[in-house]
């Protein structure tokens, strides 16, 4: 069977909640952030396979796509530097052990 | 089965796996190499279906520097050989009923969902048509965006400097009184 459309939205559906999954289980900064970007990859597979399959005559499904990757990279390089500070101030980073924002 | 297929197969494989190894692993050296492997799939998905440029941004993006950055980030928080805490087994439960049921949901959705096909003639995806609908700034041209997202991208840059700098020592401006500079000397 030649694959399609269906196939991509499974793949994308299935990447998705896998991303959901390791949120839900991890507790530490950098694998949530990890399943995160599983999550965005999953969105952006969802745009191109929609830009491919059902509107070949634009390209929005494109350009999304590529905003997502330049905020997702500005995203995980925040998320990395807030990380890096807490690890510095509570030689931790459990969500558990960062329960107060302040100091 | 054409080559085409099986090429689809292996690399929706590898994504998914990997994927699963990623958020599964109690190793988190590990985590961020499937994450590289499960980005790579999804890069080589990209090629499949045509859409080279894309392919090449999610390459240098997220496998060039996104996982670099949180390879570097583990080596700068992590103890050598520590493994993650282990998870209340509940909560495993749980989260593997959550995600099956929402999965379980999505697929259905989308197999009873009849999409509708554009009738017009499909366009050319390469760079330099890429290029003139990103800068031009017509209705149709995506340079509004383009401009808002090197904002963000800065503000992003100046954002994680602050952030992350380690604050001086402040040198303390109090005035200590004489009589307790000499009890404290």
């Amino acid at each position: 069977m030649e694959p399609g459309l269906y196939h991509i939205l499974f793949i994308s559906a299935a990447l998705f909640f896998i991303g959901v999954y390791g949120f839900f289980t991890r507790r530490n900064l950098i694998t949530m952030l990890m399943s995160i970007e599983l999550i965005l990859n999953s969105v952006n597979l969802n745009f191109i396979a929609f830009n491919k399959y059902l509107w070949p005559n634009k390209m929005d499904g494109l350009f999304f796509t590529i905003f997502i990757i330049a905020i997702a990279a500005a995203e995980a390089a925040v998320a990395i530097a807030i990380i890096i500070n807490l690890y510095r101030s509570h030689k931790s980073i459990d969500v558990e052990n960062a329960e107060e924002l302040k100091y | 089965m054409t080559g085409s297929t099986i090429i689809f197969y292996l690399l929706a494989a590898l994504t998914l796996v990997s994927g699963i190894i990623s958020v599964s692993t109690r190793q988190i050296f590990r985590a961020a190499i499937s994450l590289l492997f499960s980005l790579i799939g999804i890069a080589g998905l990209y090629f499949w279906l045509n859409y080279q440029f894309i392919a090449a941004v999610q390459i240098v993006v997220y496998v060039g520097g996104i996982v670099v950055l949180i390879i570097f980030s583990i080596f700068l928080t992590q103890q050598a050989g520590e493994k993650l805490s282990k998870q209340k087994v509940s909560r495993k439960i749980f989260s593997v009923l959550a995600v099956f049921c929402g999965f379980a949901l999505s697929v259905v959705q989308i197999y009873q969902h009849v999409f509708y096909v554009t009738p017009e003639q499909a366009v050319d995806v390469n760079v330099l048509n890429i290029g003139k609908k990103m800068l031009s700034a017509n209705e149709e041209g995506y340079a509004l965006p383009f401009e808002i997202v090197s904002m963000l991208l800065l503000a992003a840059l100046i954002g994680c400097i602050v952030i992350a700098m380690r604050e001086k020592p402040t040198p303390t401006t109090e005035v200590i009184p004489d009589e307790l500079k000499e009890e404290t000397e």
